[in-house]
């Protein structure tokens, strides 16, 4: 009974996981330029890995392999935003600009009317 | 001192969680490895507050925990964005002075932005962050300042 229920729970995260990654990558394809396909790829090793994940370790039940499951996700959690970055900021510091505003002109990557500060 | 034995102590740690062997032989290599990375480490001179960054408090869980569930909520906005038939997006760059003092505050700051999908850091100028945002609808400039304050709360005192 509750190896079903666990089943059928694994099944529902695997899908949901999947349907995040295939998200993530139909936005690559679709979204204008570098910088915005970013934040697609950005669904893809957020969510997408961690429903995949959460998946496996249902199946996996409580041992060893449970740790190393976590562990990845733990490590995801420091390494995709860092290698995210990197790209962006090589981007940047290549001279690459985003396009910008609702017509998605080329911007020279100065802030709009939304500067401001946090306080 | 303190911050090597910590790190050779978590270092043997996950030695035993992913070697699953334990006869005496696995043991021992284990705690020699941990043993001579630290040393190397020691030596190489990066055991400080940002190799290892031991003064983080117990409040990081919490803040992990919030995080998490802000990018379900961040994922669930873009892949509407991503489906929607006719995009309708304006990506808009902005910047934000964080207000942690260490570096290891900012970088987690940064970090978690990038790790939202819909913002991700390019660049600091000066003495704020650069963020590109795939949409005005990310651009909330008070969503970030109150992660940039749950930041701060956790930071090292």
């Amino acid at each position: 009974m509750i190896e079903m229920v666990l089943d059928i729970a694994t099944g529902v995260l695997l899908a949901g996981g999947s349907f995040f990654l295939l998200v993530g990558s139909i936005g690559v394809l679709r979204l204008p330029d570098f910088y915005s396909r970013m934040h697609a790829a950005g669904v893809t090793d957020t969510l997408g890995a961690e429903l995949i994940l959460l998946a496996m370790i249902l199946q996996t039940g409580f041992s060893l392999i449970t740790v190393k499951l976590i562990a990845i996700g733990f490590f995801m959690f420091f390494t995709s935003p860092t290698s995210t970055h990197a790209v962006a900021n090589a981007a940047w510091a290549a001279g690459v600009r985003p396009l910008l505003g609702k017509d998605l002109k080329p911007g020279d990557g100065e802030a709009g009317p939304k500067d401001g500060a946090a306080s | 001192m303190l911050r090597g034995i910590i790190l050779a102590l978590g270092l043997f740690g996950l030695w035993l969680l992913l070697s699953g062997v334990y006869k005496p032989l696995w043991i021992g290599l284990g705690a020699g490895s941990a043993i001579a990375v630290t040393l190397l480490v020691m030596r190489m001179d990066v055991l400080d507050s940002e190799g290892l960054p031991a003064q983080m408090r117990f409040g990081t869980f919490r803040y992990w925990g919030w995080l998490q569930a802000e990018i379900v909520k961040a994922n669930l906005a873009v892949t509407k964005i991503l489906l929607s038939p006719r995009m309708n997006i304006s990506p808009a760059i902005i910047r934000i002075k964080p207000t942690q003092q260490s570096d290891t505050g900012r970088v987690t700051f940064a970090n978690s932005i990038t790790l939202t999908p819909g913002t991700v850091t390019v660049d600091t100028d000066g003495d704020a962050f650069i963020v590109h945002a795939v949409d005005e609808s990310f651009a909330d400039m008070d969503a970030l300042a109150d992660m940039d304050r749950r930041v701060t709360v956790i930071e090292q005192r």
